[in-house]
């Protein structure tokens, strides 16, 4: 197992926003600003990686029926630890970000990154998995939230970009801080990511390209339904 | 030589052409232009002119660089740049106005597919971004006839937002603050009486549109015909209902369809001038009831003759 592709693969081939389509909740609301997409970012990055290890260490110990609600308290747990940590240092970003902070447990990368990965992987592999997807999703973040402030407030991390002289003659598209312009943004950061990786539309490429695969019900399905037809056809 | 053969459906065709049909539509539009270069100068022309050559550009560029079929000579793109022009102020930045055909013909119309697949009306989208974005320039509304004294750019508020209220008069052919196209009512009813006696478009929906608008006004003004009619024929209604609500490919197809698409686009306009922190709401409407034409043409399919329900599964 190369660990090097445990990590780089969650930056752009599975990346966590842009191809599983996972955290959307996040993505669409804080991504109004740069900056609130790095601390958003950061925060999440830090939950992956610890409860990605924690998840990998306690797997044995974990019960198969209760595994969803264990991840969860491992999860809530970390973003307990790192909402008191930014609310004590860095209590701008604690409240740029408000309600999603603790919204981090809910997010959805982080619980399917336990269940897909780290509850079957070893420590080393999930800790880097969790570095690699947390730092996609800070990336991807970073992309529609620095598009959106661009061109809706005309700043980026706070700096004006459109010279003062020019302020009254040009002005920044509003529609871009709202949700309907995130839905387009992230639309279009998601179609030129898919162009770039030369993703093929899922009929094409068929379950076994699908980064989902290994949690996906329907493929359980179909790969049952192919052995016991051939049982049959041996009958 | 065998010169029977089978050819698949459609067998009747008729001699109507997109292009033919689109040359009328600008027709239709004439008259509204014209009084608008009256009373808003001929910056109203300019605007127009700017607007219809970006959207044909556009499409042009868009149709080479993507490879596909040059389309710009169905003359669809000439009628949305003028109908997305007729819903602008006078006094909006050029370049507020190319953004708007950016997204009427790039993202609404190019991006679905072209003519006919768009699900959204191009010019009515275009608007509402422009109006999300540019809020401040695109309620910046010009007085009638500013251009003659030469004051530039005299500021009033459009009948629906204002305290004093022009004579009905002056409602009916056009002197009054408002977008670009959408003042004129004798104008607008001109070319859209021509729309429907050339047959090109049903008055089903404008009439339920109108109609739905003028029933509830009337009776939320309290029995009062002087609101009502201010109410009709202030705002977009007259020129969303005759040719934005008219539009083929985003409204139903059935006479039931259009009856429901003109009562819903009417009932969400009225809901949002009264009700809603926004003074217009027709371009809301009809863009929400863009999105429910799907499911209405379900709903109203006509049945085939003959046709039988089809059992349901498991109860054999």
């Amino acid at each position: 197992m190369s660990y090097l592709k445990e990590f780089t693969k969650g930056l752009v081939k599975e990346n966590p926003t842009l191809v599983t389509l996972l955290g959307m909740c996040p993505t669409l609301a804080i991504t109004t600003m740069a900056s609130n997409a790095i601390g958003m970012g950061a925060a999440a990055t830090f939950v992956l990686i610890c409860s990605n290890v924690a998840i990998s260490l306690l797997k044995k110990f974990i019960p198969k029926q209760v595994r969803l609600p264990s991840y969860i308290v491992v999860i809530a747990g970390f973003v307990t630890l790192i909402s008191l940590i930014l609310q004590a240092f860095v209590p701008a970003v604690y409240d740029a970000l408000g309600i999603y902070l603790p919204l981090i447990t809910v997010n959805c990368i982080i619980l399917g990154r336990a269940e897909m990965f780290a509850s079957k992987n070893n420590v080393a592999a999930s800790a880097l998995d969790g570095a690699g997807m947390g730092i996609g999703f800070t990336l991807a973040l970073l992309a529609v939230g620095s598009i959106r402030e661009i061109f809706g407030s005309g700043t980026w991390f706070g700096l004006p970009l459109i010279p003062e002289a020019a302020q009254e003659a040009i002005k920044p598209m509003t529609i871009f801080v709202l949700p309907a312009g995130g839905f387009f943004v992230l639309g279009c950061v998601i179609a030129l990511v898919n162009k770039i990786a030369n993703r093929k539309p899922p009929e094409a490429t068929g379950c076994a390209a699908c980064p989902n695969r290994e949690s996906c019900i329907s493929v359980e399905k179909t790969e049952k339904n192919l052995k016991n037809t051939e049982k049959e056809d041996n009958k | 030589m065998n010169k029977l053969f089978v050819e698949s459906s459609p067998h009747i065709r008729s001699a109507w052409t997109t292009q033919k049909i689109m040359l009328n539509v600008i027709i239709a539009l004439c008259p509204a232009l014209i009084m608008s270069t009256y009373i808003f100068g001929i910056k109203a022309l300019l605007l127009t002119i700017i607007c219809c050559a970006s959207c044909v550009l556009l499409e042009f560029l868009f149709n080479k660089i993507t490879k596909r079929e040059d389309t710009i000579y169905d003359l669809s793109a000439v009628v949305t740049g003028m109908l997305l022009a007729f819903n602008l102020p006078v006094d909006l930045p050029v370049y507020m106005a190319i953004i708007g055909c950016f997204v009427a013909i790039i993202i609404v119309k190019c991006l679905f597919g072209g003519i006919g697949q768009n699900f959204a009306n191009p010019a009515i989208t275009a608007r509402i971004v422009l109006m999300m974005s540019f809020a401040g320039s695109m309620t910046k509304w010009t007085a009638p006839f500013s251009w003659k004294e030469g004051v530039d750019a005299t500021v009033s508020a459009t009948p629906l937002a204002a305290d004093t209220l022009p004579p009905l008069t002056d409602m009916f052919f056009g002197f009054r603050a408002g977008c670009l196209g959408e003042t004129c009512i004798a104008a607008l009813l001109l070319g859209g009486l021509y729309l429907i006696f050339t047959g090109l478009v049903r008055p089903t929906t404008p009439v339920c549109f109108i109609g739905t608008v003028a029933v509830l006004s009337f009776f939320y003004g309290g029995c009062d015909v002087n609101f009502m009619l201010y109410q009709l024929m202030s705002g977009g209604l007259v020129l969303g209902a005759f040719f934005m609500a008219t539009d083929y490919a985003t409204t139903p197809l059935t006479t039931k369809g259009k009856i429901i698409f003109g009562v819903g686009c009417g009932l969400i306009t009225f809901a949002i001038r009264q009700f809603a922190s926004m003074p217009e709401g027709v371009s809301f409407s009809i863009l929400v009831m863009n999105c429910l034409t799907p499911l209405i043409d379900r709903f109203t399919a006509p049945k085939a003759l003959g046709a039988v329900k089809p059992k349901k599964e498991g109860k054999q």
